[in-house]
């Protein structure tokens, strides 16, 4: 019973981690600017990292593999932002301008 | 066992999208960011093939994977801006 | 080139050793139970990845870990900022907080992406940060990165400048809340 439980559990977390990876690779194609695609890698960083891992931690029971598994969301939550930040920052400095769709940049600054 | 493969199959392809963008970026820097997308993708990949295989060991890898590919990223994203690798992080005015 | 270098180093030596003589008798104790939380948890680390356990490799274990917080610790590297024990667990109810933020942002992000002529509309703006510290700042950056949809570009002095993907994720950011719980988890008023 509470194994048939589990497996659902970890069929819908994998397959809405699949599909958010999906929607990810889609918007690194679509999206018009890099500023924009950074989102969406990021997207794939927390996420749908967080959705499979859990789905997998699930199945592993309660075992070293399972704080292994917790180790890496982790490991990937606290490094993910650190890239992004020097990607948006290194390319605007590089300058890099973002396209912007109309309102801002009127207001602030 | 099927949802394993599923999973692995659509990790493929998001890879695969990710480097036709690695391809078509007009920019560097949009290659470094499918570079960095794909490893974190390959970290989900290892994951998914350890349970896959029914070799959760391979968890160490991943591990390993992911902090290799932010240390990677941000090596060659400071050789862009600096044009080396020597020296430290500061701004080019800092140390010249 | 190397003469700088040099400079730079000797100079660098000497404000730690002013750091040293000014933080002797401001944080004694601190520093003590920094060192041995990181011997926690480096022990847990060690245990978690080596699989083995057997006497002597774990006694292995101990021995390194404990000489590598005995390193540390004359090294005076564990200070506030790389070992921040004193957020305590006001940063994990925190993280409890952000992983909800991170949820509702990663299905406006996929909106977007799937319907971009609808919903997208990047915009680049500054805002005014709160916190004092380094590490404050830091956090509340990284929180920005880390929440999809909104990515911070430059972060200078309590400037920071945030690219947003879509109108939600910018006026999250301008309301402002996730400044104060930031500012909240430092204790910083």
């Amino acid at each position: 019973m509470i194994d048939l439980l589990l497996d659902i559990g970890t069929w819908i977390l994998l397959i809405a981690g699949s599909i958010l990876l999906l929607i990810t690779g889609l918007g690194l194609l679509r999206l018009p600017d890099l500023y924009t695609r950074i989102h969406a890698g990021g997207m794939a960083d927390t996420l749908a990292t967080f959705l499979i891992f859990v789905g997998l931690s699930l199945q592993s029971g309660f075992s070293l593999v399972t704080v292994k598994l917790l180790l890496v969301i982790v490991f990937v939550f606290f490094t993910s932002p650190v890239s992004s930040y020097a990607l948006a920052q290194g390319s605007f400095v590089a300058g890099l301008k973002p396209k912007l769709d109309g309102f801002s940049e009127e207001e602030e600054e | 066992m099927t949802i394993y493969a599923i999973t692995a199959i659509a990790i493929l392809i998001s890879i695969a999208m990710a480097l036709g963008r690695a391809i078509l970026g007009p920019t560097s820097y949009d290659r470094i960011l499918s570079a960095n997308a794909i490893g974190t993708k390959t970290v989900l990949l290892i994951g998914v093939m350890g349970f896959l295989a029914g070799r959760p060991d391979f968890l160490d890898l991943a591990l390993v994977y992911s902090l290799v590919n932010f240390i990677g990223t941000l090596a060659v994203l400071k050789y862009f801006k600096f044009g080396t690798l020597r020296g430290t992080l500061s701004k080019p005015a800092d140390n010249p | 080139m190397a003469y700088t270098n040099n400079d730079h180093q000797t100079c660098q030596i000497r404000t730690a050793e002013t750091k040293v003589a000014v933080g002797a008798d401001d944080g004694d104790t601190q520093d003590l139970l920094r060192t041995i939380s990181l011997f926690l948890v480096l022990m847990a680390v060690w245990l978690l990845l080596s699989g083995h356990y057997t006497p002597l490799i774990t006694g292995f274990g101990i021995v390194s870990c404990l000489l590598s917080a005995l390193i540390a610790y004359r090294m005076d590297v564990i200070d506030r900022e790389s070992h921040p024990i004193h957020l305590g667990p006001r940063i994990i109810f925190y993280w409890g907080w952000l992983m909800a933020e991170i949820y509702k942002a990663n299905l406006d992000v996929a909106k977007c992406i799937l319907f971009p002529k609808k919903h997208l509309r990047p915009s680049m703006f500054t805002e005014k940060v709160t916190q004092k510290s380094d590490l404050g700042k830091v956090i509340y950056a990284n929180s920005i990165t880390l929440t999809p949809g909104t990515v911070t570009v430059d972060l200078d002095g309590d400037i920071v400048m945030v690219h947003a993907l879509t109108k939600a994720s910018a006026d999250g950011v301008k309301s402002g809340d996730m400044d104060r719980r930031v500012t909240a988890v430092m204790e910083e008023a």
